[in-house]
This record gives C-alpha cells, structure tokens and sequence, in this order.
C-alpha cells in the first residue's frame, strides 16, 4: 500500500491561511489503512483545527467527506457538491489523490495534507516498512523475493557490503541488512548459488524515465 | 603484465606487497600531499588515495594521486559508486589513465549518512562488482559499459575491498569471488585484528581457489589509544577487535601507548605473512602518516624492491 503521514499540524494551518470554507478530503484506501487520511482521520484533524479557530476567534467553517478512492475521477466526482462550497480543499489522500482531485476540480486550490512516504507495509501494530522502490524493473526473482532496491540502504545488487554486521545495516542498528534477509530465504529456498551470480549494471530507466511514468494496454482500452 | 605500475611489478614477482594510504586534505593545498607523499616515500610500493573517504568531501582521489605521482610516489586511485553514475566514473577513469594513473581500487564507498553533507542524495547506480566489470571491459574489450567501442582503453590494475569481518560469514569469501570473476586483479582487505578469523576466511578463500587468482593484500592499522580500539570494537560497522587487543593498549601506560600500537601491528603483519595466499598488507594510518616507516622497518620489510630491479620481472611476463 501507499504508506503517508499526516503534515504537522502548524504547517497545515499556514497552508490554509485565510480560507473561510474548508473541504477536508479523505481516502478510503491505502491512507485509511495506514492511520493517515481516512474518514477517522478527516473527522478528528476537522474537530481540531475547529477548536484551533474557535480558540483564535476565527469563523472558519470545515466540511469533511472521504470517498473510496481519491485516484480515480469516478469517486472524485463524488465530492462535487461539497468541493464547489469551499474555497480551500485539504485532501489527506496521497500525492496522487491530491493531484486527481486538483485536476479534476481544476479552478480550485487542492492542499496536501499527507507527506507521501513509501510504497510499504505494516510490519506490526503502528509500525510501517518500505518493501518497493517501483523502480518498474522487478529483481525479486533472483533476491528470494525480498528486494534490495528498496530495503538496502545502497540498493546494491549483488549481496552485502562490508557495513552488514549481526543482520543489521551499518547506516543504522535498527534497520535490518536487506542482503542478510536475502541471503537467510535463498538458504531457505535452497538457491544459495544464486547469490553467487554476478548482477548487471540495472537499467533504470524504467523507472527514471523522462517524464511520468506511464503504462498502456490496448487490452483494456475501449 | 597488465599495466607495468610498480605494485603490480612488485606482486607478479611474488615479493611481499606492502601498500600505504594518504588521506588526501579538505582543502585545495597541493602542498599536504607532498608532504605526506615525502613520509610514504621508499617504505611503500604504491599509495591508497582515498576517494571522499567516510563520504567527507576532500581533495579529489584523481587530483591527489597525479600530485602524489609528481612526488615520486605511485598512487592506486580510488573510486566509489556513492558520488558518481557510471557516465560520470567512466569519464574520470578516461582522465586518471590519460594522466598516467595505472592502479584503481573500486568501492561501492560509505553510505552519505556517515559524512558531512548527510542530507546529499547517495548516486549508487552501480555497485563496486558491477563497477570492476565495467572497468575490466573498458580495459580489456575496449568497451564502454553501454557496448559501445572506444579507440583507446584506459589501463588499469583492478583492485577491489574485501571485508573477512562483516556479516553472513560464509558469504565473505565468495563475494571475494565474485569480484575476481567481475575482473579484480588484487583486493585489500578490511583491517585485521582477528587473525584467527581472517585465517579462517583465507582457507575459505584457498577452497575457492582464489590466492591463486588475485593477489590478496591483509589490511592493518596501528592504534593510538585504547580509547581508540575499545571505539573501533564496539562502534565501527564491519570492524572485529578482539580483546587481547584492548587489553595489551590498556596495559601500558599513556604515553607509551603509541608505541604499543605499532608493536601490535607489527605483530599483526608478521602473522598474517605466514598465511598462505597473503601477498602483501596495506597499512591503513590515515592522519599518522609517519607511522608507516617504522612498521614496515619493525616489520622487516626494508628495503622495498627497486623498480629497476623488476625490469626482468617485467620483460619474463612479457
């Protein structure tokens, strides 16, 4: 999933400055389950920024609604109504709900109130970890599928540097040798001599192409 | 021969290798080179000139080693895959031959996090195996990584880093292999002060057959305090102090701690000699530069080959 965390909340009263109508806009999805933008989340940062205002003097009105997924026009049109009476929209979706919704809605100002983080998953209770760099060319069929672009601090290729000590990254003691982990599933799977194969120079493109980007499949347009 | 440098004239006739390290300054002043070039000078067979060491920005490892060459010392340039993409490294490495540099150790390098410009974006587009093979088509096909030709090839002796101590085990000797297979004509090792590891990591390396493929340099290092080794023992990443070692700095007195140091190395290199498959060290005493005649003299390695002496080695290979 898409793992985001909310803006402190300074920096989300100094985006909104002078709005007198705000449209908090939540995500039913990957930020609903990671804590950060769903409805949950809409209704608790709506009842605090209205007591901030209250406690300021300041006439502030806060609409909330959280649709399935900001991403897609279809559930963004769902937020017609409400969006046309505000003048200021906080969206606590992703990047790409916040961007869908700006578009779509293009003559009014959309407002980021999530720092998108990773691609990740919760490891545990409250606790999230990134699993995948989308760098559009997937290794883990030769990395026990655990990847190193995203979980090795240097998103090395072939195997551990010299900082791997106890399982653990040099850059951090806390952050797991993504090449151990590697190395303890190939003995797993009985491939070891996997890690023996020399891994090209990756080609990056795929993911640092010039411009966004983009996938298109005949199969599926109409 | 593949290059003629000196250390690679040194190691083919089969003397004991002895390489040192020159840290090159955080400021543009040639004259710190020289310097320290004039302490290394007659005790060592070629210089290490780190390459924005502990992601620190220094002098350029390139810069360095032509000012090092001009001081009569032979250099073994350094280049990792943290600062540059592989346009940015085959370019310097067409520069570095064309100024006459013939020795080259690849590193993937220090993660940025450790250095003074934390907040930098680490490039890592290739990694050190990947960056030998590179270097070993450029020299030997005369290709760019893309596949594309090039009418003249920069020469170079491939070195690679090869660390006994780091975590899985089992996988250090390998990845040693991986790197010879990738082209790695020599590697230096992380210090030493586990020799019974570092022996058991050699055997490994014996199994594979690889002393027989790449000449394998131990690296040691003096320390000057026991705060120094009880630092390296318990904070440094991918460093094995063991306790005697601590224990013999704690036991003399402040003042004489330096001295202990150096015996400890001394020490060292006298037992790894023994190891079969070891064909030289590369002493590490970056900032204590003039510690380096005294081991190797204590250490019974004077005088160092002359380059004279090896012209026959030279003209037998060829």
């Amino acid at each position: 999933m898409i793992v985001g965390e909310q803006k402190p909340l300074e920096e989300i009263r100094a985006m909104l400055g002078d709005g007198k109508k705000i449209l908090i806009a939540g995500c039913g999805t990957c930020v609903t389950v990671c804590f950060a933008g769903g409805e949950k989340e809409v209704g608790i940062l709506a009842s605090t920024l209205r007591l901030a205002n209250q406690v300021e003097g300041k006439d502030v009105e806060i609409l909330e609604q959280t649709v399935k997924r900001q991403c897609e026009w279809e559930f963004v049109d769902e937020m017609k109504e409400k969006l046309e009476q505000a003048d200021v929209v906080l969206s606590l979706a992703c990047g790409i709900g916040v961007q869908t919704t700006a578009e779509r809605f293009a003559g009014k100002r959309v407002l980021p109130g999530l720092n998108t983080s990773f691609l990740g998953q919760p490891i545990e209770q409250g606790v999230w970890t990134e699993f995948c760099a989308a760098c559009g060319n997937c290794v883990l069929a030769v990395t026990g599928g655990i990847c190193p672009i995203a979980r090795c601090s240097k998103s090395l290729l072939n195997g551990p540097c010299g900082g791997s000590q106890a399982g653990k990254c040099e850059v951090d003691p806390s952050v797991p040798c993504a090449w151990q982990l590697v190395y303890d599933r190939l003995d797993l799977l009985a491939l070891q001599e996997t890690m023996e194969l020399i891994q090209p120079p990756k080609d990056w493109s795929a993911g640092y192409r010039p411009g966004p980007r983009k996938i298109e499949r005949e199969d599926l347009k109409i | 021969m593949i290059v003629g440098s000196n250390l690679e004239k040194v190691l083919r006739s089969g003397q004991f290798a002895v390489t040192g390290e020159l840290g090159p300054p955080k400021s543009a002043d040639p004259k710190v080179i020289r310097h320290k070039a004039g302490l290394l000078k007659g005790y060592v067979d070629a210089v290490n000139i780190t390459d924005n060491q502990t992601a620190i920005v220094r002098m350029s490892s390139i810069s360095a080693g032509v000012l090092a060459m001009e001081a009569g010392i032979e250099p073994v340039i350094q280049m990792t895959c943290r600062d540059r993409n592989r346009l940015a490294i085959q370019a310097d490495l067409l520069g570095a031959s064309a100024l006459g540099l013939k020795n080259l150790l690849c590193l993937t390098g220090d993660h940025q996090s450790f250095g003074n410009h934390p907040q930098a974006k680490g490039v890592f587009d290739i990694d050190s195996i990947q960056l030998i093979k590179i270097v070993k088509d450029m020299r030997d096909e005369k290709k760019f990584q893309c596949g594309e030709d090039m009418p003249v090839e920069p020469r170079f002796l491939i070195g690679c880093a090869s660390n006994p101590f780091a975590d899985p085990f089992p996988f250090r000797a390998v990845r040693l292999g991986k790197k010879v297979a990738a082209g790695a004509d020599f590697t230096q090792t992380q210090i030493v002060y586990n020799v019974e590891k570092f022996a058991q990591f050699m055997e490994m390396v014996r199994r594979l057959g690889l002393h027989k493929k790449v000449f394998i340099l131990a690296g040691v290092s003096p320390i000057k305090s026991v705060g120094a080794a009880r630092y390296m023992k318990t904070r440094v990443p991918g460093m094995d102090v063991p306790d005697w070692v601590v224990e013999r700095m704690a036991g003399v007195p402040k003042e004489d701690a330096k001295k202990e140091g150096i015996r400890i190395c001394v020490d060292i290199i006298k037992q790894v000699k023994q190891i079969e498959g070891v064909a030289g060290i590369h002493i590490m005493a970056i900032e204590w530069e003039d510690a380096v005649a005294e081991i190797v003299e204590a250490a019974g390695l004077l005088p160092r080959p002359k380059i004279e002496d090896l012209q026959a080695v030279s003209a037998m290979s060829e």
